[in-house]
């Protein structure tokens, strides 16, 4: 019952290797580019999840300050990615990436 | 620390955000995904209190929910008809990427659970990190900080020139 009752570094651990299988998960097997951009956000909390658990563990600032910077890299990438997917948009009529295939001979 | 109140609302948090989660990515409906993302992300703002990171907490909120989800749900209405009923996405390589997502996550599992322990160290985060984070940004951390800001400008001028309303293109067609 010690693995239950002492929560550890492994419970956080456990945490964000689930939130990063699925955030894996949705962009491999989405089609709109609005869900595998989710799939991102969910992949940068799981390293976000991890950088602050060895953080707290390691008893430094190293972690939460990587974090501060990844949640400002995670603003910067959402609202460019959102201005291409909406161009996309434009352009093709859909923002389903299997259907842009222009490049595709 | 260890007492029962606290391991269960730990687990409380941890089971919001891990389900959240799946149902962010196991949904076919994008704005239930949307919506369920809000709850992964409260849930992890949650979890970073227990990490003692109160600060990353609070900028998790306001940044992720107040900023990201919005753009996500502003994306999700500009690209997709309102009037139609499904607001479906399709799925592919539904077979590959389930087979990556259980060969991940059991490897890594496999690797925490069995290589050993890990050995924190004997001082740990206690209490609030905000003066602390005030005093490693403007000593150790200044130039990520600097680098940050003019990053977020390039992004700011980078996104406004992508998605304005181009005047020039509509007269031509």
């Amino acid at each position: 019952m010690e693995l239950f009752t002492n929560i550890g570094l492994n419970h956080y651990l456990t945490i964000s290797a689930l939130l990063f299988g699925f955030g894996l998960f949705a962009v491999m097997t989405r089609k709109n580019a609005i869900v595998i951009l989710m799939g991102v956000e969910l992949i940068l909390n799981a390293a976000n999840i991890n950088f602050l658990a060895f953080s707290k563990f390691n008893g430094g600032m190293e972690g939460v300050m990587f974090s501060l910077f990844v949640i400002v890299l995670a603003a910067a990438e959402a609202a460019i990615a959102l201005a291409i997917v909406i161009n996309i948009f434009k352009l093709f009529k859909s923002v389903d990436v299997s259907s842009i295939d222009t490049m595709k001979e | 620390m260890n007492n029962a109140t606290y391991i269960g609302i730990f687990y409380i948090f941890a089971a919001i955000t891990v389900f959240s989660a799946a149902f962010v990515v196991f949904s076919k409906n994008v704005i239930y995904s949307a919506f369920a993302l809000l709850f992964t992300f409260f849930g992890a703002a949650a979890l970073y209190v227990f990490l003692s990171a109160d600060f990353i907490a609070v900028t998790q909120v306001v940044v992720y929910v107040g900023g990201i989800l919005v753009l996500l749900l502003f994306g999700v209405m500009f690209t997709n008809t309102i009037m139609k009923p499904d607001m479906k996405t399709d799925v592919l390589h539904v077979v590959p990427g389930t087979l990556l997502l259980v060969a991940t996550v059991g490897g890594l599992l496999f690797t925490f659970y069995t290589t050993g322990s890990w050995k924190p160290s004997d001082v740990q985060l206690q209490g609030s990190v905000v003066e602390r984070i005030g005093f490693e940004t403007m000593s150790r951390y200044v130039l990520p900080f600097e680098m940050a800001s003019i990053l977020l400008l390039a992004a700011l001028i980078g996104a406004a020139f992508l998605a304005r309303y181009d005047k020039v293109r509509n007269n031509e067609q």
